[in-house]
């Protein structure tokens, strides 16, 4: 096949790209240029924005003796998934950039040009794996390596562009991977592994989003997402913020509240309320919910034959390298009811709730609203 | 995308240009040679010798004196020297000299370099506007001299572009400044060997050259400084170059580099006769196979490996790819940072538009293209083009 590795400048993308080329597929090597400003979004040597990661991405491809090429991606990535996470913060929920990305560029943007060019399939480094099956469709699956599974963030992934997608590290584990970077002379080899999103410097979305939402919303509308801090049983003002979008759902640190809760015991970001500028805290034990409805679900093959009154019995991940909870899953027209076996805890919406079938994921939707153990959905 | 191509089709002389064999030799028979050319011993006035005769070669291919060859590293310094060194120079003889005029598609080592005397040196850069071809607008530079001409510093216009080929009309901008005693530097980097160029006859005050564009040696290249200007220094150290560059000579690419200058030079008419004729043959015949491709620049004052086409609705990029699966090597003519392609900054400034200027491509040709060359690019360039354009970004 004809094939177009998706290169960070990181170890794993190398390696499957290597590993895309020793299996005699013709790899063409690419960067994407994500930034407008390769300098503006963050520096250092980690995540995908920098030059130094395109020089990284580069050198792999010399060694491994492919062909390379810079691919400018900037403005498709600025509408697609930068405007849309300050979109989303702004709307009081918890977005997932990683997983937009996925859908909208790496195997969107990336794979209609690569296709149109002539090539067959986009490689990358995530840790996940796609199977053929038996009816000839294309399956996603859980990596082998559980730790560094990625099949959440590409949850998203249409039968289409699974078709067309290569994850050559799905069955290795992650040590493995760095000694064979290492032993192919791979200079990325021990170079860190990425965890920020990769446009915010040192992960401090809040500062970023301070800085950015202002010329993206006005700064009148960025000015009243400032409000109070209220407990969520008293109804008090226990305290003020410069911004809703500095919170996500389950949030402990950072609230900076003078006063301790009654009992001593720390409270945690309930719901955010961004028209008012309210934010809700309270105790560890009201973030429980086993209610979960969700929208613009996205199936990696066929909709799932899950009515209401038959509903699928699967689990869902409801946070990137979040834990597995068995859950009924009901669907109706475009909306993805759950109902958790295993309640969970600081579930955001904005969020994805990937729904999986044993290891195999059968699609993905956004968290719109969620519900308390008791409470009446 | 393609099987592996048999040969490289190289449409790429202007970004470096194969060595000749002569230069090849002349490099590689001092590459063994011990001795500094500053050494006063026996060893050192050998080398120093090679320097003095290669110094000597060039002066008598440019019509200039020898001692007004200045080696450098290569045309980026020879630039960066010439305006730094004229602006510093000129303005601290007279304070009022503030100004610096450069047509608008000059060299990011002229660009760059004035942005910087902008920046730090409180320079008033005034970049001249130029028609669609290319062509500064003479009108507009002539205004900007009489304007307040005591307070130019420095004029730089380069002999010929780069990117898109058109030839500068430096005759007039040299009788324009000499008027008023204004110092003209001209970038002609891409100019010696495929044009013309007497430096006495042509009045200007400072010339750019280089090795690796004329089939000498990467690394080294020269500014051409008329002896009566004085120009304050980029780097100190030793003092050779009259106090002007200092640095140990690079006495084997030296060497190279002369016996390049020499050879390309007189084998100019035969070669700007030779190549035109190709490149004049590759643009009509991919214009027949991809009917609204376009050439860019000036038909007429042109220089004569150079065809820059835009390919309408088509990613340059895109082209350059498939292309290059094929063995054709060829440029989107444009700066790049972290290999990100921006829009050049000549096509902007010729009234291109930002997609105009991404759908573009600069094919250059040099003294090793054939017609087989030419063969080559006119049986992939429909399939490219076409493929290329389902593949646009939306």
């Amino acid at each position: 096949m004809k094939v177009v590795a998706a290169m960070s400048g990181g170890v794993d993308s190398a390696v499957a790209a290597a590993r895309a080329h020793e299996a005699g597929h013709d790899v063409t090597g690419i960067h994407l240029a994500l930034s407008r400003n390769p300098a503006s979004y963050r520096s250092g040597a980690r995540g995908c924005c920098t030059i130094e990661d395109a020089n990284d991405a580069r050198r792999a491809a010399d060694v491994i003796g492919i062909p390379f090429y810079v691919w400018d991606l900037s403005e498709r990535f600025h509408e697609d998934v930068v405007e849309d996470f300050m979109d989303e913060y702004a709307a009081g929920r918890t977005p997932n950039p990683c997983l937009r990305c996925n859908e909208k560029i790496k195997f969107a943007a990336v794979l209609d040009r690569a296709l149109a060019l002539g090539f067959d399939a986009v490689a990358t480094g995530h840790y996940a794996q796609v199977r053929a099956a038996t009816d000839g469709t294309t399956e996603l699956h859980r990596a082998v390596d559980a730790g560094k599974d990625q099949s959440y963030v590409l949850g998203v992934l249409t039968q289409t562009q699974l078709a067309h997608s290569l994850f050559p590290l799905g069955d290795t584990a992650k040590p493995q991977v760095r000694a064979e970077a290492a032993a192919r002379g791979l200079l990325v080899a021990d170079k860190p592994d990425s965890h920020d999103i990769c446009f915010v410097s040192d992960g401090d979305n809040a500062g970023w989003l301070r800085e950015k939402l202002p010329e993206r919303l006005g700064s009148e509308r960025a000015d009243r997402f400032s409000g109070t801090i209220v407990d969520g049983e008293s109804g008090r003002e226990l305290g003020r913020h410069d911004g809703t979008f500095g919170f996500t759902i389950g949030q402990r640190k950072g609230l900076r509240l003078g006063t301790p809760a009654p009992d001593g015991r720390p409270r945690y970001v309930l719901d955010i309320e961004p028209v008012t500028g309210t934010v809700t805290v309270g105790p560890r034990e009201a973030l429980t919910v086993d209610r979960i409805v969700a929208d613009r679900p996205r199936w990696c093959g066929a909709a799932p034959e899950a009515a209401p009154d038959a509903p699928l019995h699967g689990t869902v991940q409801l946070r990137a390298h979040g834990a597995e909870h068995r859950a009924r899953i009901a669907v109706t027209d475009e909306r993805v009811e759950i109902e958790l076996v295993d309640p969970a805890q600081g579930i955001a919406p904005g969020q994805a709730a990937v729904i999986y079938d044993g290891t195999r994921v059968v699609g993905s939707a956004t968290i719109v609203s969620t519900a308390r153990i008791g409470a009446t959905a | 995308m393609h099987d592996a191509p048999d040969q490289t089709v190289y449409l790429d002389h202007a970004a470096t240009t194969p060595m000749l064999p002569a230069a090849v030799e002349a490099m590689t028979a001092h590459l063994g040679d011990v001795g500094n050319p500053s050494s006063l011993h026996a060893s050192g006035r050998a080398a120093r010798r090679v320097v003095e005769e290669s110094r000597e070669t060039i002066a008598q291919a440019l019509n200039c004196r020898p001692g007004e060859v200045v080696f450098t590293s290569g045309g980026t310094e020879a630039d960066n020297l010439a305006l730094k060194g004229l602006f510093w120079s000129r303005h601290d003889a007279d304070p009022a000299r503030v100004r610096i005029l450069a047509s608008s598609v000059e060299h990011h080592a002229v660009l760059d370099a004035l942005h910087w005397l902008a920046e730090e040196e409180h320079a008033e850069v005034e970049l001249l506007e130029v028609d669609s071809r290319g062509r500064l607008d003479l009108d507009a530079y002539r205004d900007a001299v009489e304007r307040d001409p005591a307070s130019i510093a420095a004029v730089s216009v380069m002999w010929a572009n780069n990117e898109v080929g058109t030839v500068q009309p430096i005759a007039e901008v040299v009788a324009v400044a000499s008027g008023h005693g204004i110092p003209v530097h001209t970038d002609a980097v891409q100019a010696v060997g495929a044009l013309p160029v007497d430096f006495a006859a042509s009045g200007v005050d400072a010339l750019t050259l280089t090795g690796h564009k004329l089939g000498g040696p990467y690394g080294v290249g020269a500014l051409v400084l008329r002896r009566e200007l004085s120009l304050t220094p980029l780097l100190h150290g030793g003092g050779q170059e009259r106090d002007i560059r200092s640095g140990t000579l690079d006495m084997p690419a030296i060497a190279g580099f002369a016996t390049a200058v020499e050879h390309a030079v007189k084998a100019q008419p035969e070669y700007a006769e030779r190549v035109a004729g190709l490149r004049d043959s590759l643009v009509r015949r991919v214009v027949e196979a991809v009917p609204d491709a376009h050439l860019h620049g000036d038909p007429e004052h042109r220089l004569p490996g150079n065809a820059h086409l835009g390919f309408p609705d088509c990613e340059g990029d895109s082209l350059l790819m498939l292309l290059d699966a094929r063995g054709i090597e060829c440029s989107t003519g444009s700066a790049c940072s972290a290999g990100v392609p921006q829009p050049s900054h000549v096509l902007l400034a010729m009234g291109l538009d930002d997609e105009g200027a991404r759908h573009s491509l600069r094919f250059t040709l040099g003294r090793t293209s054939s017609a087989s060359d030419v063969d080559a690019l006119v049986a992939a360039i429909g399939p490219a083009v076409e493929r290329a354009r389902g593949a646009r970004i939306t």
